[in-house]
């Protein structure tokens, strides 16, 4: 169905906010190619009083960092009674906080790299030095610094030795009163989009087998939510230099995507269930991108997952659903009236 | 949903995309035009929550806007075939001989025929460049330099070295020094750029015992001089200053802008140069953009003829008065030991250096956490230089919107000084490519 009345909530007050204007307006113009009224807006003091007086049709979080990832906005929708796409806000509290997801999936089996998350105030009160120093003898080097909260690449950087790690802790607590300190794992890196569908209907004689001929890609039914999750070809990144840092992401022609990632099909598939499985660990919905690396041995590790994933002329998930042949406003519509349905 | 039918979905070959497929065909001279995570925070600091001491917008609020309507649909009913036609490379007859008049308030005697209007004084910058300038070529410039001057010099890939400055502006001394130091490097010097009065960024002015010695050394090492002069007619102090090219026609290209003393959303500006190099810069100017916009030219005639434009600018260094009065008391008052700043005496801007050891544009996302903006300093350096510096503007924020958003900035830089003190004291600087330019207010 066309024609719904869609507002795209762009903006905010983040780091990430010229980010979140580019993806909430390509959003709005693909939606609105395929028939939409799109409204894009801010999320300020005005918010609440125009979804009262609008009461649209249903929302989309195009907010990157802070209150649209961490469950605020989407408790607001959730009061004011406005259907909305994506994860809920209890879920995405779990897997805003970058520690908080790692602790979850470890628990449950998961690859990722062992980490450490320290407040500068834990530094302050017993001592850098001391504090630096046992940091790399319990994780190694290299290490990857960056804010326990928040994306695009914005504080994180790569530490080769010890008396480097001072500089990306400071960068790092620029952006965050909490640093996550993990062991840099080198291998291929990508972008895990997944999407959530109804699942198929036993009494119209689909099979998953029937409809999922993506290669590489693993689906997860549920039957209590009545939905399936798969993956979206992966996104291979090669960035130039060890960070797929801010530059590095918007500014095209800087880093080279292949989609899908160069890997056997084995690592392939097992990299898209890893996603389908943290992003139902999780309790995500609808859509979410996981980031990993496949390490030299085929092992899949688990970095972060993204619930409001980039929209951007140089984002992962725009790439995957090109490259799985769809259109991203095609695709937007499918998952606003499944989110409409089950209002 | 697509999956449930089957044959939507397809795995399309997108290996080896760069998302450019341009990309080995750009000029050499793009390679520096690149997504910056600094310059996406000024996304956050346009919004009214986050006290912006960034940017220098003019406060336009005591515009008469109503008469102004009016005499735009006027000029449109009395002249609207002229205002929307094309029109003259060098810009109207008329108001190239009002600028002539304005000139004259700063000593210059100029004649209409040496004056080309531009479309803001930023493309009479780039048009000066244009001309002047090979890859490769020396600009000097003052240390800091107007960032949207390094912008354009960088475009058409010049080498600037800084000179620095003190209290009183570029320093003759280090001007020579730096002629000197050039020029056993190898490299060929086109041209001098500077700010005489109230400096962007730093704030101070060209002292008048200077001008007439910084006139003579460039005179003499065959230097011209680029004069560029925003602000000349926003002093506080009831003083109007004379410009450089007052007493030197033949080797001064003089920038005069009306986005200060009138509205910048009109991007009306101009330049005045020699004959000569003023006929280079009518042809350069059209192969830009034809010529600057008519309709724009027509208002700035009418306002100047009949409005009181100068009562406007009095009006303008009453309101931007008050708010460096706010400015300077809240960095008396609150900002920590070891911060200095400079006293403008007019213009837009405060140029501030924080204690040994902090980066400003570092700490930038810190100060937009805490919902204040600045321009870090780095910006205002093509070497490297001034990561402890950044640029305050009081020109746009009301005075207690000033003191609120000093109040914000003092506890970020409270919680940057913590931070260092945990770490163990400064950092390593960045990449530092030129030697040592002092600014103004650490000279």
């Amino acid at each position: 169905m066309t024609d719904r009345h869609v507002v795209v909530l762009a903006g905010g007050l983040t780091h990430e906010r010229e980010v979140s204007l580019r993806s909430g307006s390509r959003l709005a113009d693909s939606l609105r190619r395929h028939g939409h009224d799109v409204t894009i807006r801010d999320v300020d003091a005005t918010i609440l009083p125009w979804l009262a007086e609008h009461t649209p049709d249903a929302a989309i979080i195009a907010l990157h960092g802070g209150r649209g990832e961490n469950g605020a906005v989407q408790e607001v929708l959730e009061m004011a009674g406005i259907p909305y796409l994506g994860t809920p806000s209890h879920n995405c509290r779990l897997a805003w906080d970058k520690a908080t997801a790692k602790t979850l999936l470890r628990r449950a089996g998961f690859h990722t790299p062992d980490w450490i998350t320290l407040s500068h105030q834990t530094f302050r009160d017993l001592g850098a030095p001391a504090m630096v120093e046992a940091v790399v003898r319990h994780l190694g080097l290299p290490l990857m610094v960056k804010p326990h909260q928040g994306g695009s690449g914005l504080g994180a950087g790569v530490v080769r030795g010890a008396e480097d790690l001072p500089g990306a802790l400071i960068d790092a607590f620029a952006y965050g009163t909490v640093v996550l300190v993990e062991q840099f794992v080198t291998g291929t890196e990508l972008a895990l989009s997944v999407l959530d569908a109804p699942a198929p209907d036993p009494d119209e004689g689909s099979t998953h087998e029937d409809t999922l001929r993506l290669p590489g890609v693993t689906d997860y039914s549920d039957a209590a939510t009545r939905t399936t999750s798969f993956a979206l070809p992966a996104v291979e990144i090669v960035p130039p230099g060890d960070v797929f840092d801010y530059e590095a992401r918007y500014t095209a022609g800087t880093t080279t995507y292949h989609t899908p990632a160069r890997l056997p099909a084995d690592q392939a598939a097992a990299a898209g269930a890893m996603a389908v499985a943290a992003h139902r660990t999780l309790g995500l919905r609808d859509v979410s991108r996981v980031d990993a690396i496949v390490d030299k041995t085929g092992v899949v590790h688990f970095l972060e997952v993204n619930v409001s994933p980039g929209l951007t002329e140089t984002s992962m998930l725009p790439m995957a659903v090109a490259a799985a042949g769809r259109e991203l406003g095609e695709l937007y519509s499918e998952l606003i009236e499944t989110a409409i349905s089950r209002s | 949903m697509a999956v449930r039918q089957g044959g939507k979905w397809k795995v399309m070959d997108m290996t080896g995309n760069s998302l450019d497929h341009h990309l080995q065909r750009y000029a050499q001279r793009t390679s520096g035009m690149r997504a910056s995570a600094i310059r996406a925070l000024f996304s956050v600091a346009n919004r009214p929550e986050v006290v912006s001491l960034a940017g220098g917008m003019p406060f336009l609020n005591s515009l008469p806007l109503e008469s102004l309507a009016a005499e735009a649909a006027s000029l449109i009913n009395e002249d609207g075939l002229v205002a929307l036609q094309y029109g003259s490379g060098q810009g109207i007859g008329e108001l190239r001989e009002q600028i002539c008049q304005v000139m004259a308030l700063e000593g210059i005697q100029a004649h209409p025929d040496d004056v080309v209007v531009t479309v803001g004084s930023q493309m009479a910058l780039d048009l000066s460049t244009r001309i002047f300038i090979d890859p490769g070529d020396v600009i000097l410039a003052e240390a800091p330099s107007y960032v949207g001057a390094l912008s354009t010099f960088s475009s058409y890939q010049a080498d600037v070295v800084h000179v620095s400055m003190d209290d009183a502006g570029l320093v003759p001394e280090a001007l020579e020094a730096a002629i000197e130091a050039v020029r056993a490097s190898g490299r060929r010097i086109k041209l001098l750029y500077t700010i005489p009065n109230y400096h962007n960024p730093a704030g101070v002015t060209l002292s008048a015992e200077r001008r007439p010695r910084i006139a003579e050394i460039c005179r003499e090492a065959g230097i011209t001089i680029l004069e560029d002069n925003p602000y000349g007619l926003l002093g506080f102090d009831n003083k109007i200053h004379r410009a450089i090219r007052a007493d030197d026609a033949d080797n001064v290209i003089y920038l005069g802008s009306f986005s200060k003393t009138f509205a910048p959303g009109l991007r009306v500006g101009w330049v005045l140069a020699p004959h000569a190099v003023r006929e280079k810069l009518v042809l350069a100017n059209e192969s830009a953009t034809l010529n600057p916009p008519v309709f724009n030219q027509l208002m700035v005639s009418r306002y100047l003829h009949n409005f009181d434009w100068q009562g406007q600018i009095k009006a303008y260094q009453q309101t931007y008065a008050e708010r460096r009065d706010a400015m300077l008391q809240a960095l008396q008052t609150l900002m920590p030991p070891g911060t200095t700043w400079t006293t403008p005496t007019g213009g837009f801007y405060v140029w501030v250096t924080l204690p040994e050891g902090l980066d400003t544009a570092a700490m930038l996302p810190r100060a937009v956490t805490a919902r204040v903006a600045y321009v870090p300093g780095n910006a205002f350096y093509a070497d490297g230089f001034g990561s402890r510096q950044m640029r305050l503007s009081f020109c746009y924020p009301t005075p207690e919107r000033i003191v609120e958003g000093v109040h914000r900035l003092a506890a970020v830089i409270d919680s940057e000084l913590e931070i260092l003190q945990t770490f163990g004291g400064p950092r390593p600087h960045g990449a530092i490519t030129g030697e040592r330019s002092p600014s103004p207010d650490t000279a």
